[in-house]
């Protein structure tokens, strides 16, 4: 036993208001607490609908270091299984997705489950006359996760099989969703393509961490967004020349400090948050010829106005995704070890709308958040030199004090000034809650 | 004037040249001013626009990416990485004299390395390049990445 399992004690002194330790990033048992606790206590992100349409159509992902199934029961719900033949442990699904009929087979012994995974056959079952299996863990199936909701197409799973409720776990803060979702006339979102795989040799939390940090694109993305910027302008075009999307899409990266403190920051409890509270870098992009029209058909235009006035930058739905609303992004993160996660980023197209937007948020992605992006890699360089630099025992702590009030409440929605990092202490908040909700305090129960 | 087969497989191995020994300035020379560099992310991509790819650059973005390598503040160039292309013999899958337009595809090897990492990729590049003004250009590039769909981390230069 290491230093932080059963001891809740030792978890709450990781996080002291200003500070966090390092072994939040660098601690591989920190790491599978995490993934025991707060990744099992927590609702989190599996997949879209529109990956599993069909009944049978299942997609295969996983949380943290969790294997799971997202799969079209023969209800027509969206199930979530665990990725475990019952049996042996193998794998059921290998393949990323696919349709897999009325029941999934075991490709080792044929075992057979139904969608929602249920034992349905054993070949030579009677080798199992009584011997008890009916009582064995085994002989119930593939197991469901705790808990699932597909909230407006969004499929979130509870792994605990006991615990916090969806909509107490994420209050107010599914208003981020509902924005993205309603941009679409017909108010529904439909998976456009497979996902960016960015392979991060960084802690998770300093990935999530950055969705909100809004001092450093100034500095970090220089490189790429200054440089545009230079590029643009010896081109010397005409006054009132329109921006070429790529220039509206990476600009807003250079815009000054007061650009983003007056944009703003809120916190909803447990953990979530969003930057662009008042305006943000999506805000002046330009219109898309038709869409406000059919948007007014389905909404009026006083609801219309108010969906598209909307334009909040990253949301975090802590702890384990992003979503860009005004482009329908969403960016999903897969902790493999303390030091190593990779990066899943979706687009959505909005059903009814606009193919331009489509366009224009494949054009963000690439550009932003690929392996080849030019933005991503000086993110992805920041990301692993801390990793590197928290070996150091120069200096054991990280500082997240930027706008730091003693007291802070984080079980209160707030908004604030657009740099500060009460975002991140509120996701550290929601991390001692939800890594210590189900720990046995072994120091306690031998006192 | 006309083009050889001889002279298509030729510019192929002069492009690669300028990549790996970092002679962008000319590189950048070689492309008309609408073509795009395209890497899908899907395997047998059809769609550059309304799916995500890894890269679908303009003359504008490819510029951009070039001059960003030599900024002072590129901090993922420090130090620099460094790229190698090792190429199969190309075919010439169109030759359109008349139109001065011609299909190239090129099997490679990329290996592209920084500090302690060193990337392999295995590639298939596929050239549409025009005669202009007696000059071979490239109108359109395609390169898919036989593993497109894994994780990769930083790909930094141009495959």
């Amino acid at each position: 036993m290491g230093r932080y399992a059963d001891n809740p004690a030792a978890i709450k002194a990781l996080y002291r208001g200003n500070e966090v330790h390092r072994d939040v990033y660098t601690d591989q048992e920190v790491y599978r607490l995490e993934m025991k606790h707060l990744f099992a206590n927590a609702w989190v992100f599996v997949g879209h609908e529109s990956q599993t349409p069909n009944k049978g159509d299942y997609f295969s992902t996983q949380i943290g270091d969790q294997p799971v199934i997202q799969v079209r029961h023969s209800d027509g719900e969206v199930h979530v299984l665990h990725n475990r033949c019952p049996h042996k442990g193998t794998k059921i699904v290998i393949d990323r997705a696919g349709n897999t009929g009325k029941f999934f087979r075991c490709p080792y012994h044929a075992w057979s489950f139904k969608t929602d995974g249920c034992l349905l056959a054993i070949p030579l079952k009677k080798g199992y006359a009584n011997t008890g299996l009916e009582n064995t863990d085994s002989g119930k199936g593939m197991r469901a996760v705790g808990d699932v909701r597909n909230y407006r197409g969004f499929i979130f799973c509870r792994l605990a099989e006991e615990g916090i409720s969806f909509e107490d776990y994420f209050g107010g803060s599914l208003s981020s969703i509902d924005n993205m979702v309603d941009r679409s006339p017909a108010g529904r979102l439909e998976v456009a393509g497979p996902p960016l795989r960015y392979m991060h040799h960084c802690n998770w939390k300093m990935l999530v961490e950055n969705q909100t940090d809004t001092c450093h694109p100034m500095v970090a993305h220089e490189s790429s967004a200054g440089t545009a910027v230079k590029l643009w302008e010896e081109l010397d075009m005409p006054e009132g020349t329109p921006l070429p999307a790529a220039m509206e899409i990476i600009a807003p990266f250079m815009s000054p400090y007061e650009f983003f403190e007056n944009m703003g920051i809120r916190t909803w409890p447990n953990g979530h948050g969003h930057t662009g509270v008042h305006h943000s870098i999506h805000s002046n992009y330009s219109a898309i010829p038709g869409y406000m029209d059919k948007m007014v058909e389905a909404y009026g235009e006083e609801k219309a106005k108010e969906i598209l006035g909307e334009n909040r930058h990253n949301t975090v739905y802590f702890p384990n995704i992003m979503i860009k609303g005004p482009i329908q992004q969403l960016r999903v993160f897969i902790p493999l070890a303390a030091d190593k996660t990779i990066v899943e980023s979706y687009i959505y197209r909005l059903v009814d709308g606009p193919e331009e937007l489509t366009a224009r948020t494949a054009m963000y992605n690439r550009m932003i958040n690929a392996p080849t992006s030019i933005v991503g890699h000086d993110d992805l360089e920041m990301y692993e030199r801390a990793q590197e630099g928290l070996q150091s025992d120069g200096l054991e702590w990280v500082n997240i004090q930027r706008l730091y009030e003693e007291g802070e409440d984080f079980t209160r929605e707030a908004v604030e000034n657009g740099t500060t990092e009460r975002q991140m202490r509120n996701q550290f908040d929601a991390w001692v809650k939800f890594m210590t909700w189900d720990m046995d305090d072994v120091q306690e129960a031998a006192e | 004037m006309t083009v050889s087969k001889d002279q298509l497989i030729d510019f192929i191995y002069e492009e690669v040249r300028m990549l790996d020994e970092g002679r962008y300035d000319e590189w950048l020379a070689l492309w008309l001013k609408d073509g795009h560099y395209w890497m899908p992310l899907d395997y047998k991509q059809t769609d550059p626009l309304n799916v995500t790819s890894l890269m679908y650059e303009d003359l504008f973005m490819l510029k951009l990416r070039v001059e960003r390598l030599n900024g002072a503040r590129t901090f993922s160039q420090k130090p620099k990485s460094r790229c190698h292309h090792v190429i199969q013999r190309p075919f010439v899958d169109e030759m359109d004299a008349a139109a001065g337009t011609f299909v190239t595809t090129t099997f490679m090897h990329y290996v592209e390395t920084r500090l302690d990492e060193q990337t392999l990729l295995a590639l298939t590049a596929r050239h549409e390049l025009a005669l202009v003004d007696g000059q071979l250009r490239i109108a359109n590039k395609r390169v898919d990445i036989l593993n497109s769909d894994a994780a990769f981390r930083n790909i930094q230069l141009l495959p």
